[in-house]
């Protein structure tokens, strides 16, 4: 049978993701409309002020089936205040008049299916998105959209879990700009550092962990055994508590976070 | 890759974190499926314990009443349980056991797939965990007991809408967790493969009956087979072994609530779209962003934003044909059955009836129509009275 990613063309752009974990990189996350459209772009900047290397933008979903309770509650917040797919690429837009860093959205398949593939990922070309996260397209269904991403020069940033090594390194293979480390709930330091030692054994493509870091001490911990780590849950927390004044809150706390993973 | 879809329905969308244990869950359900033993167990606990064969009986008072086609009900109400959940149920929780899992959880809205799911837990010796929305708990505090007596741990979930599809979510997102030691019990014909696939076998023994009755008693098959349709499991399991033969005209029934021009509804193939939710691209109601639309019906167990894929399928290539019926016409088909044959059936199933009564008058007096009634309706009776505005205590 022949693999999925066999029918892609070969790559012939170089993955701005990938060049950016050279060091550790940092990513910062938010929820687009989480208070509002206007907040989340002074939040972006103060991240990318404070040393983020790569800005992850949820647009928002309403049934995130993998997220926890606080990023569910930000995406519902959301989308009560009106966020649609078309205002987050604005909110892209206005970013990219100031900052050209790196940028992935998370989103679920519904969203990106609804706007119709080639329209999103037109709009993530242009607006200069450099990959999608989208957690309920694992492996088995993801040929339907790289297709179009990859015409798009935007990757489909595959997840990796615990799972045998089989299929660990068939789904690492084919892993294009970065890969998403999700530890799992009873998983140790050791064992995440198996599970990206499997992986580097087939390709080079860079992997950050995300999922539930938000101490100082979790962050050197997996800075140390990774390429890069993911801030999601924290971030939205300090979100949800100052609503429209989180701005120096979330400059302090990624600039504390950028220092200990970078020392 | 194609033998996980229906056309282009069904898939695997799920979270990769799921992925390993759908697998092992594909591998272990293709190696017992087939096996002797398993079957023979199967078949034991759908005989003593649930009252299979159920009956196929002539409703002879309603065949006259409404002058048209001979009118026979697949009386799954019958059944241990009081509907046809059991049959997917026993199934599962045998599948379960010889997988060598401790714990089934599983998702419920009205309570109906919950309690059933507890009583075979309670049967097998498994551990049980349900989710429900905080909502369902409340409208049915009856079966959240029924399912506490049963030995059952009920978390009532308060994320999203608080109803069915939040359960689904909640229950996924445990699953998620715990997938080494748990089986996700799913309750319809809907999710990532191969569920569609096991529920619907586990549910085709109705159909695999209900022809071999009406050959028997009527000597050739139906003209129409009906089937009132939420997710679609009595649905399919209605229609499975009839979609072989042309001729036999397959019906599902939705929900339309207070009719699907308010939107206060659940007639998904009616007014839905393609997308892709809890694990299968198929047709649903959501918004004009991909936003999963609130649904409503006065039955809570047609009331999902989602069909099945097979469904899906069946109606994109026109082999099944779906309609909808009102709350309205639900609550009269509810009081018509019970005055005229004797039987209370189910809201759920009483769409069904409602739209038979439309259909049938103008039918031959020699065509045979084949009604399913998913589920008895004594669960029903309570919010049938406060319809009609009478306070009854549950």
């Amino acid at each position: 049978m022949p693999q999925p990613w066999q029918n892609i063309e070969e790559e012939k752009y170089m993955s701005r993701l990938t060049e950016v974990f050279k060091n550790k990189a940092l990513t910062g996350f938010l929820t687009a409309g989480d208070p509002d459209i206007e907040s989340n772009e002074r939040y972006i900047m103060q991240m990318v002020n404070a040393g983020v290397d790569i800005v992850e933008i949820e647009i928002p979903f309403s049934d995130p089936i993998m997220e926890g309770e606080i990023i569910q509650a930000s995406a519902l917040r959301a989308l009560k205040s009106g966020t649609t797919t078309d205002k987050v690429f604005d909110l892209v837009n206005s970013i990219r008049k100031k900052s050209d860093i790196p940028i992935v959205f998370l989103t679920y398949l519904n969203p990106v299916f609804n706007y119709g593939y080639e329209k999103f990922f037109q709009q993530c070309k242009k607006l200069m998105v450099d990959g999608v996260i989208i957690p309920d397209l694992p492996y088995e269904e993801k040929t339907e959209v790289e297709l179009i991403a990859n015409k798009y020069d935007t990757d489909i940033i595959s997840l990796i879990v615990n799972a045998p090594k089989e299929r660990v390194q068939k789904i690492a293979k084919s892993a294009k700009g970065f890969i998403y480390i999700v530890p799992s709930a009873d998983s140790t330091e050791e064992n995440t550092q198996d599970l990206i030692c499997t992986i580097k054994e087939v390709t080079n493509v860079p992997c950050a962990v995300g999922f539930g870091i938000s101490t100082l001490e979790q962050a050197k911990k997996y800075a140390v055994i990774s390429d890069g780590i993911i801030l999601g849950s924290a971030i939205v927390r300090i979100i949800a508590q100052y609503g429209k004044n989180a701005d120096t809150k979330i400059y302090d706390y990624i600039k504390s976070i950028k220092e200990i993973i970078q020392s | 890759m194609s033998n996980t879809k229906f056309g282009i329905y069904g898939g695997q969308y799920v979270p990769e974190v799921l992925m390993n244990e759908i697998i092992n869950l594909e591998n272990s359900y293709n190696k017992f499926k087939n096996d002797t033993k398993f079957n023979s167990e199967l078949e034991f606990l759908l005989n003593n314990y649930a009252g299979r064969p159920s009956l196929l009986y002539f409703a002879k008072n309603m065949t006259q009443d409404l002058g048209g086609a001979k009118v026979y009900l697949k009386r799954e109400d019958l059944n241990h349980t009081g509907s046809h959940k059991i049959n997917n149920v026993l199934g599962q929780a045998l599948l379960a056991k010889y997988m060598g899992k401790k714990k089934v959880i599983a998702e419920t809205g009205a309570g109906q797939h919950g309690v059933a799911t507890a009583t075979a837990a309670a049967l097998l010796g498994l551990e049980c965990e349900i989710y429900m929305g905080k909502e369902d708990t409340q409208r049915q505090a009856l079966n959240v007991y029924r399912m506490e007596l049963l030995g059952a741990k009920v978390h009532s979930v308060t994320s999203g809408t608080m109803t069915l599809k939040d359960a689904v979510n909640e229950a996924m997102r445990e699953w998620a967790r715990n997938s080494e030691d748990t089986f996700y019990l799913l309750g319809s014909v809907m999710g990532p493969h191969p569920y569609p696939t096991i529920v619907r076998d586990f549910q085709s023994v109705i159909s695999k009956e209900a022809r071999k009755q009406i050959l028997e008693i009527e000597g050739r098959l139906p003209n129409l087979v009906m089937a009132c349709i939420g997710g679609g499991s009595n649905a399919i399991g209605m229609f499975y072994n009839f979609i072989n033969d042309a001729n036999v005209n397959l019906i599902g029934v939705e929900a339309a609530g207070k009719g699907v021009e308010t939107g206060m509804h659940a007639a998904t193939l009616t007014t839905g779209r393609l997308g892709v939710f809890h694990g299968m691209k198929s047709i649903f109601c959501q918004d004009e962003n991909g936003q999963i639309a609130p649904v409503y019906s006065i039955s809570a167990g047609l009331d999902y934003p989602g069909v099945g894929p097979e469904h899906a399928w069946l109606n994109s290539i026109g082999r099944a044909q779906y309609v909808a019926a009102s709350d309205d016409e639900a609550v009269d088909a509810f009081e018509y059955l019970s005055k005229v044959e004797g039987i209370i059936p189910a809201i759920e199933s009483s769409h069904a009836i409602a739209h038979a009564r439309k259909i049938i008058p103008e039918m031959n007096k020699d065509d045979i129509v084949i009604i399913c009634l998913s589920g008895r309706g004594d669960k029903d009776a309570a919010a049938m009275a406060k319809y009609r505005g009478r306070k009854i205590y549950e």
